[in-house]
């Protein structure tokens, strides 16, 4: 196993320091070759539109999805990286479309919006986590094949599915890597193609 | 789900914490924050990459030609910047200018720049920002003035630089002198941070955590004077975490291009071969002014203390 995180732009380094707490060597991406041997990827918190837009720019947008959707590269996107793994649904920025679920953009409202909450979480031993909401996003619509693994009233706000991870917070924010650690449990090899799967869930 | 069944944030919940202050300026890192007048100027930077967009009624070269006073931007524009775009909006206020940004704040702009380059309303004072729901980016020069910063609630800290120069001489001076500062400080023995304290005019407990933690409790970006791809490179190697880009953009021959070279150059600036993609793809850039035409009077990091 061996994991990286998107380093061009947003919270990379504090993603890579939970990473190290967790036990960890994770390494940066910037470009193509620092994908090679990856098993796992974060894809963190940033501006969506930005993200996209550098993505697209080095080769690495994608790059990204076909290795995921070969089975290769396990995927956890945080905040904006929870918007681009979502359905493609035709607004700016595209979306990657490997997880069958509706993120809407900065869903809570602006800044004076943003938020933290103590929520409990399922599969953790016990507990809740220190939730940090930045004009997060919100999974709108979840399809069947996700579990939802935490709730913030009624708005899941991380899910996973096969061969990913994806929260609408920033679990690297706070110094808990117990999130991380559950990422690493994530097999990519049962990543899958979402175009063959119709469009389900609540 | 339907939109009706939608709540927000459940009760226990907490909103405006400096924690979630400081987050936003996190997610900021390693992006491009570009000033703007207009609502088309703000599409053009959103498309380009921009990271968030400053609005502001003239860009500090403009300031600095036109003279008279320069005040927070018109609240219908304001507004109209807020509806074009989807990325973070910012706006400037007046140093001391509390009511100014209590409006920006009632408008909803995801952070408020407390800067140098208007006109400031107090001499003596800058605004109390920790009861403020949204965050503050403010200006500093050195250790002492970021921390004295910080102690008054701000979220963000960038370089003043030398706004509306084309010129890079002072945001480079600012970053060197703070990291210095900082590396002094992280092996000034304990006994002695209560005299640093004194002697840089600075809250004791953010002269102890920059002691003992070698870096300072808010991010550090660069502004003022940021005018080609190099330029924002410049200052990512030198320890800025992120960019503001004022008149650089608006004032060059093609402001789509410049936009996106400084773009580029910001996310891989350790990478040369992409610098040179950068350059490139990038227009001429604003003509600049050299530091030794601007008399002190007239310097705008000067402004604030």
């Amino acid at each position: 196993m061996k994991i990286g995180v998107l380093a061009l732009q947003g919270s990379s380094e504090p993603h890579l320091q939970s990473l190290r707490n967790a036990g960890e060597t994770p390494v940066a991406v910037r470009q193509l070759p620092h994908l090679d041997g990856l098993t796992h990827l974060v894809i963190p918190g940033g501006e969506s539109t930005t993200l996209w837009h550098l993505m697209n720019l080095f080769g690495l947008w994608d790059e990204i999805r076909e290795r995921h959707q070969a089975g290769r590269l396990a995927l956890f996107g945080t905040c904006a990286g929870a918007i681009l793994m979502g359905r493609d649904d035709g607004q700016y920025p595209p979306r990657w479309g490997v997880m069958d679920a509706d993120v809407a953009r900065n869903d809570y409202g602006r800044q004076s919006d943003s938020f933290t909450a103590n929520l409990p979480l399922t599969g953790l031993d016990g507990g809740s986590f220190r939730c940090v909401f930045i004009r997060a996003p919100r999974f709108v619509r979840v399809g069947d094949e996700l579990e939802v693994l935490a709730w913030n009233e009624q708005d899941p706000v991380l899910v996973r599915g096969p061969g990913f991870l994806a929260a609408t917070f920033h679990p690297e924010l706070t110094d808990d890597p117990s999130i991380h650690r559950l990422f690493m449990e994530v097999d990519p090899s049962l990543a899958h193609r979402l175009d063959s799967l119709p469009v389900t869930g609540r | 789900m339907k939109a009706n069944d939608r709540i927000a944030a459940p009760a226990d919940s907490t909103k405006g914490s400096f924690e979630v202050k400081v987050g936003l300026a996190r997610m900021l890192k390693g992006g491009v924050i570009m000033d703007v007048t207009t609502k088309d100027e703000a599409k053009i930077a959103e498309d380009a990459g921009a990271v968030a967009v400053m609005a502001l009624e003239r860009v500090p070269s403009d300031i600095r030609k036109e003279g008279g006073v320069a005040r927070m931007a018109p609240v219908e524009r304001i507004t109209q910047i807020q509806e074009v775009v989807s990325i973070p909006v910012m706006a400037k206020a007046r140093i001391g200018h509390f009511v100014e940004a209590q409006i920006l704040e009632q408008l909803k702009v995801d952070f408020i720049d407390e800067s140098e380059v208007l006109t400031p309303a107090d001499g003596a004072n800058h605004i109390d920002k920790a009861p403020f729901t949204i965050p503050f980016v403010c200006g500093a020069t050195s250790l002492a003035e970021a921390l004295r910063r910080i102690g008054e609630g701000a979220a963000l800290l960038r370089t003043k630089g030398e706004a509306g120069t084309g010129n890079i001489i002072e945001a480079v001076r600012h970053l060197r002198l703070i990291h210095k500062e900082i590396r002094e400080l992280s092996v000034t023995p304990k006994d002695e941070w209560m005299a640093r304290a004194k002697h840089l005019g600075a809250p004791y407990h953010l002269v102890a955590e920059v002691a003992e933690s070698g870096k300072l409790p808010v991010p550090n970006f660069a502004a003022g004077g940021i005018a080609t791809p190099a330029d924002a490179a410049l200052c990512m190697r030198l320890g800025a975490e992120a960019v503001f880009v004022g008149s650089g953009i608006f004032k060059s021959d093609d402001p789509a291009k410049t936009a996106a070279g400084i773009v580029r150059a910001t996310a891989q600036f350790e990478d040369a071969a992409v610098l040179v993609e950068a350059c490139r793809e990038t227009g001429s850039p604003m003509r600049g002014m050299s530091m030794e035409s601007i008399p002190e009077s007239e310097r705008l990091q000067t402004r604030g203390w």
